[in-house]
């Protein structure tokens, strides 16, 4: 009798899944029909011209989510480093927790922190860093109100961190202890037994806490939303003002002017839809193929 | 192998073992790398802990002088001003409805998880990737969908919101229930067989009750963690009658502590700023209560268990 009503729950849970990829497909429709593929190929986001196009966000949403991920993921193993190998006991059960704290910030809150603090204090920043770098052209000249898609990739950064951090500790604790108790046997140090051990056996694991991370920074819309600037803009600098496809989702559809419209935000729906499913799917086969999963199901 | 015994030259990649047992430059560039990475990565954990202060301290420092308590008991008033009373109750409305959906269905799916599916079956698998999916759903997706589902032609209300923070809830519940009901010792799901009861009050009777506080933590994690959300609340619950008391979940939009935050802080007039900040703080203080209490739920079912 449970088993069945069990099974029920999950029959549920399923159902809904295909029901949510089955409504922003339907709801996509009147988009796809009329501009097909060619919508991944079109810079221009026009709603009072019906002009349409994804490429300007499908931009805006690698780019600030790859510079989430360049910071976040080395920075989140090395906690993870810390927190498994390096770290007394005590630190431990004091750290552990406040970088967990940090995931539990609602993406709004820090948007809005994002807005109010980091914003201006990124703007004062931004031309000693423009007149140092400035030749290269992802420092190069934009004019700034700290809006950017820099700023929403450090935003982005904060809440992929802990992700990272956690997954990459209980997959640190994972090494058996023989394996590391063996180097230092042989007089390696604590690096080196990182490097030589612990690093190889997790390599596959930390790369699937990677992807899982790079799937939370793709999908992220409000905090975005309110830190990227929300222009359609394809600009070499990183601290151009952007936008990316779920921020373009979040500002736009309660103000659309067509159904055209409309719809088109469903499509860019798809499109975030299917990118993050391969992202979940290229986790869970790279944690898969080295069976790893227990870790990675925290 | 050893090669100057027979007169050849030595392997250079074997150590001399007639060589003094003292420091060589060598083991003192090795400390120092060591000693590097051991400081960057504390460096690191300290990073983290100190952007958890600035955020902490941006929100408090801001918020805590917008608080008073008829910031917490009056609606709010006018564009910007007022409190967030009415944004409070509808939170709490949603949350509670939320979780009344989402709470049962995740532990029956860990329930079906761990004691139903064999760990290698086949739907059990199916099931475990279908949550994981879940999981990595975009929020904003999720808001879209239950928009198509129950919203769209203008039927926003505060159940729309509870379906979408639900459809968040559920896999975080799910996973969580599963992996503390997979720590239950089998013996005693063995010692409830050996004693011939079926096998549903094996589970209601022996499983559960042992695994509760970690159900517990779980679920109360979640509901904190969709508590904060915008994105599914957005396009379903959004807030036009913004200043008034709606306890009626099935009729219009209910206003709501995250879409509150949102929008105040959008008007970019000073008031707004200031009510956007208390309201912040209101819901970051509630979250980090919940998140607190939640561990010390998990602590004392741990304690407990070991002491028996």
């Amino acid at each position: 009798m449970l088993s069945g009503i069990c099974a029920l729950a999950g029959l549920l849970v399923v159902a809904v899944l295909v029901e949510i990829a089955y409504q922003v497909i339907s709801g996509a429709s009147l988009s796809t029909s009329r501009f097909g593929l060619g919508f991944l190929l079109d810079a221009q986001w026009q709603p009072n011209f019906g002009r349409f196009g994804a490429t300007a966000m499908l931009y805006g949403t690698a780019v600030s989510s790859l510079v989430a991920l360049a910071l976040a993921a080395p920075l989140g193993v090395a906690i993870g480093l810390y927190l498994s190998l390096l770290a007394p006991r005590g630190v431990c059960a004091v750290v552990g927790p406040l970088v967990e704290m940090l995931a539990a910030i609602p993406s709004v809150i820090l948007g809005l922190w994002g807005v109010i603090v980091l914003a201006p204090f990124l703007q004062r920043q931004e031309g000693w860093l423009h007149s140092a770098l400035g030749f290269i052209p992802i420092f190069g000249s934009a004019q700034t109100t700290g809006l950017s898609l820099f700023t929403a990739g450090l935003i982005l950064a904060i809440m992929v961190l802990p992700i990272v951090a956690s997954l990459s500790r209980d997959l640190f604790l994972t090494v058996p202890r023989e394996l590391r108790e063996g180097a230092e046997a042989l007089g390696a140090t604590r690096w080196e037994v990182i490097r030589g051990v612990v690093l190889p056996t997790t390599v596959s694991g930390v790369a699937a806490a990677s992807v899982l991370g790079l799937g939370r920074a793709l999908g992220e819309a409000i905090a975005v939303a309110q830190v990227v600037g929300n222009l359609n803009l394809i600009h070499p600098s990183l601290f151009a003002p952007g936008a990316t496809l779920a921020s373009r989702i979040a500002l736009d559809f309660q103000f659309t002017v067509s159904k055209l419209h409309t719809a088109s935000l469903f499509y860019l729906a798809v499109v975030l839809l299917a990118i993050n499913l391969l992202a979940s799917l290229g986790a869970q086969a790279i944690a898969a193929r080295f069976d790893v999963q227990r870790a990675l199901a925290r | 192998m050893i090669g100057h015994e027979d007169g050849q030259p030595r392997d250079p990649a074997l150590p001399d073992p007639t060589a003094p047992l003292t420091a060589t430059g060598n083991l003192r560039r090795r400390a120092a790398v060591n000693r590097m990475v051991e400081i960057s990565a504390s460096g690191s954990a300290l990073l983290a802990v100190s952007v958890l202060a600035l955020v902490l301290y941006g929100v408090i420092s801001r918020g805590a002088s917008a608080l008073s308590f008829t910031f917490l008991t009056s609606n709010p008033a006018g564009l910007a001003g007022g409190g967030i009373a009415n944004a409070l109750i509808g939170t709490a409305l949603i949350v509670a409805l939320a979780a009344v959906i989402a709470v049962p269905v995740g532990i029956l799916c860990g329930i079906y998880l761990t004691e139903f599916a064999g760990a290698r079956s086949r739907s059990g698998r199916a099931l475990k990737l279908v949550l994981d999916l879940m999981q990595g759903l975009p929020t904003v997706v999720v808001g879209l969908f239950v928009f198509g589902l129950l919203v769209a032609g203008g039927k926003e209300s505060g159940f729309a919101g509870a379906v979408a923070l639900s459809i968040v809830m559920l896999p975080l519940i799910a996973r969580s229930s599963q992996e503390v009901l997979a720590l239950v010792p089998g013996t005693l799901r063995e010692a409830a067989d050996a004693l011939g009861v079926d096998r549903w009050r094996g589970v209601v009777g022996v499983v559960l009750p042992t695994a509760l506080g970690g159900i517990a933590t779980g679920a109360i994690l979640a509901i904190a963690r969709a508590a904060g959300e915008t994105a599914p609340l957005l396009f379903v619950d959004g807030i036009y009658n913004a200043n008034t008391t709606e306890l009626n979940l099935f009729g219009h939009g209910v206003p709501n502590i995250p879409v509150l935050i949102l929008t105040t802080s959008d008007l970019a007039i000073p008031q707004g700023f200031a009510r956007a900040w208390g309201a912040a703080f209101v819901l970051l203080a509630l979250i980090m209560i919940a998140n607190i209490g939640a561990r010390l739920i998990l602590a004392r079912s741990r304690r407990v268990r070991m002491t028996r």
